[in-house]
């Protein structure tokens, strides 16, 4: 686990120095010049704010029947199958920090006592495609409210095995549609190639796997 | 003789052909339109509905190395990013047009009526080459376009929005088929207005009263 922490980290910082250096060739071309970038993060900031107002945390994402469940899903990241990281689910921890009362790590065995429900939603991908897939596990609010976090905060923060690290808003944590997977299609997860004890489905947005660390 | 500036010149009044205001917001449509499908055809190449994708420098959106880099794909993030701002330019762009379309009787006055018959018939004329051209006076084929390219634009927005928030919006989604088939949708809204913009502009254009004005 040490180790993988630290590949992470370098990645983060080789990421963060790149990212600096990037932001230095100015002027290349006309979508990646400066006025057009900040013109972007504005339409964005504002975009985030437009679908907080219409997000309405009430509101149920569609569920399927068992019959309507894609048997063969869709493998998905930025690298090959083979080049997921492995986890030992004896060794596996949960990390978690930031905004939180109990910081103490969870392993599989905790997690899995968790309070469990199971959905059958569509799994919607920004990249266009979408399936629909059974998921089990604690819906991420009753964790949330386990581990003491202040869910006043705006933001919860995921970072992944892989070094795939996200966030997602309070609201959308919140939703009872939105939990801690920890089985697929009624296996559990350690048993798919992937190897994640833990993902994330949301109903309302898409998920994120092979989860490491909570911020 | 008669001094050249004292020949009278038969008063012609100056024809408005388009208002300011159509004239503004046709060409922010125009670039709307044009940022919206150059970063559609990105996004849809991450997730092909056919056997072809489209070039990557016909793309929009940010240098596809810097995203093949990082994040092993062609600039999806950057795609979504112009697509999803320059929404708001077509739909704020969309509703001063259509208030002010309404409200001025531009609609009214210069699309309306639409008579099939009259189409079919202005369509022959055209295509035997003896449709009399009235400056400022839309034939019945004109009517049915721009009312045909506002339809297809509507619908694009609908179904873009029934895949932008499938869950807020599930109900619209369902009227069009659900997510997947709302994509197609979308798909097909898009090479309708390709198609529309390539052949009405150079139409107008042919003609040597319009052309200049």
């Amino acid at each position: 686990m040490s180790s993988l922490r630290k590949t992470d980290r370098r990645r983060f910082l080789k990421g963060g120095l790149s990212l600096g250096a990037l932001s230095l060739l100015t002027g290349c071309d006309l979508t990646d010049n400066e006025p057009a970038q900040r013109l972007l993060w504005n339409m964005s900031f504002w975009n985030d704010r437009v679908q907080g107002w219409l997000f309405n945390p009430s509101r149920l994402a569609p569920t399927y029947p068992e019959s309507a469940v894609d048997r063969v899903f869709r493998y998905n990241a930025f690298y090959p199958e083979e080049q997921a990281p492995q986890l030992d689910p004896a060794t596996y921890h949960l990390e978690l920090s930031g905004a939180i009362g109990d910081k103490r790590p969870w392993t599989v065995d905790n997690l899995y006592q968790l309070p469990s429900t199971s959905q059958i939603t569509r799994h919607v991908c920004v990249e266009g495609w979408s399936r629909i897939g059974k998921w089990s596990g604690c819906p991420l609010r009753i964790f949330l409210e386990r581990v003491e976090a202040d869910v006043t905060k705006r933001y919860v923060g995921f970072i992944c095995a892989d070094g795939h690290y996200t966030s997602i808003d309070m609201p959308t944590a919140l939703h009872p549609q939105t939990i801690m997977a920890f089985t697929f299609a009624d296996h559990t997860a350690i048993e798919l190639p992937l190897r994640k004890p833990v993902g994330l489905p949301a109903g309302t947005r898409s998920s994120y796997s092979s989860l490491r660390k909570f911020a | 003789m008669v001094p050249a500036d004292k020949i009278a010149t038969p008063h012609v009044p100056p024809i408005v052909l388009h208002p300011l205001v159509i004239r503004i917001t046709h060409w922010l449509n125009a670039l709307a339109i044009f940022v919206m499908i150059g970063s559609g055809w990105r996004i849809y190449n991450s997730e092909p509905l056919f056997g072809f994708e489209f070039p990557v420098w016909m793309t929009f959106g940010g240098w596809p190395e810097v995203s093949q880099h990082w994040h092993n794909e062609e600039g999806l993030a950057g795609a979504l990013q112009w697509h999803f701002a320059a929404m708001w330019l077509l739909f704020v762009n969309l509703l001063i047009y259509l208030v002010y379309g309404l409200m001025s009787g531009h609609f009214r006055r210069d699309f309306l009526p639409l008579r099939p018959r009259e189409v079919v018939r202005d369509l022959r004329t055209a295509l035997a080459g003896r449709l009399a051209h009235n400056v400022g006076e839309r034939n019945a084929v004109q009517r049915a376009l721009y009312i045909g390219v506002m339809t297809v634009i509507v619908f694009t927005v609908l179904s873009g929005l029934s895949i932008w928030k499938p869950v807020q919006f599930q109900e619209l989604t369902a009227v069009f088929g659900g997510y997947d088939a709302a994509r197609y949708v979308h798909f097909f809204c898009m090479t309708q207005l390709c198609c529309s913009s390539s052949s009405t502009s150079p139409s107008r254009r042919w003609c040597p009263r319009c052309c200049c004005r």
